[in-house]
């Protein structure tokens, strides 16, 4: 399997995305924001960082792109496609999922490895999960606060399309605590958390069994290569 | 050269953090007059020729597509600028 990570100005993540599905299991394909070209990738990665630096709103003038014609339309025709922070954001600004991302609550940048639940193991991108799984990947960012109207956010609530929550803390004043949500098909999967900085031994957050030692960023990765398998 | 401003503020009913920081900046400062401050954003565009409808309209659109994102924010208004004095008679 092939996955895409599109590279904007001012992405930070796209290499460790890069690393993290081939530790997966599968091949990256570098992609550039300023082509009109997936080079026949058959999944999607927007990785996080703080394309054009946020100006205008985080994500929005990358929503923008040339490339972005493309991933709007593989979106919508099922290639599953995964936003990570910053992509989480893009994929707002580009209308391929729900609500909006604004600056945390606190107005401070956040840097913690923060625990999750799974809560919809059903996505392209979360099959690997074991329903309401725990786990605990990195969290970075500035802009991390999910917001939707009232009326939106009862909508996903009640179709299952919130992915994982916050545990413990709700650490930018996400409504519900929401941590990443999906499309009504589950190919798009946006999420504020990082689980390509927990994919390697060595690398990843403490667990109780050794430090650094936290891997459970890699079953995103491994989810989405499982579906396709499943699919082919 | 004509301008046409697009100001967008942050939802009513949503968080300002950079309002609410600012607010507590005046606060220390000992200015308690002031209850609440939010912050927006301002833009300037400037173009060649006269700012009729079809150019509003066209701003207009914009303004809701891409200089705000209307999940988290509003367009408050849509004007154009004077010239400055002097400039024109």
């Amino acid at each position: 399997m092939r996955i895409g990570v599109v590279t904007f100005p001012g992405s930070l993540d796209d290499r460790d995305a890069q690393r993290a599905i081939r530790l997966a299991g599968a091949e990256p394909v570098a992609l550039w924001h300023g082509e009109h070209d997936l080079h026949g990738v058959d999944a999607l990665v927007l990785p996080g960082g703080f394309s054009y630096g946020d100006y205008l709103r985080a994500g929005a003038i990358a929503s923008l792109s040339p490339i972005m014609a493309e991933v709007i339309d593989a979106a919508n025709k099922g290639m599953p496609v995964l936003g990570i922070c910053n992509g989480f954001q893009m994929l707002t600004e580009a209308h391929l999922l729900e609500g909006g991302l604004i600056r945390n609550e606190a107005g401070a940048f956040i840097c913690r490895d923060q625990r999750l639940r799974i809560e919809n193991n059903s996505t392209d991108w979360t099959g690997d999960f074991t329903a309401n799984q725990e786990i605990t990947i990195p969290l970075k960012n500035g802009e991390g606060g999910f917001i939707a109207s009232a009326d939106t956010l009862a909508r996903l609530e009640g179709e299952g399309r919130v992915i994982a929550r916050y545990l413990d803390v709700n650490p930018n004043g996400s409504l519900n605590d929401i941590a990443g949500v999906t499309n009504e098909r589950g190919n798009v999967v946006g999420l504020m958390p990082h689980p390509e900085h927990a994919v390697e031994p060595g690398f990843g957050p403490d667990t109780a069994a050794a430090m650094r030692s936290g891997v459970d960023g890699l079953a995103f990765f491994t989810s989405v290569i499982e579906r396709s398998l499943v699919n082919a | 050269m004509p301008t046409i401003v697009v100001e967008v503020m942050p939802k009513a009913e949503l968080l300002d953090p950079q309002g609410k920081a600012v607010a507590g900046a005046l606060r220390r400062l000992g200015k308690t007059d002031f209850t609440g401050v939010r912050v927006g954003k301002r833009f300037e565009l400037s173009f060649d020729g006269p700012a009729d409808a079809a150019l509003l309209a066209e701003v207009q659109e914009l303004a809701d597509t891409v200089l705000c994102n209307t999940v988290i924010e509003d367009v408050t208004g849509i004007f154009v600028l004077e010239a400055a004095a002097g400039e024109t008679h």
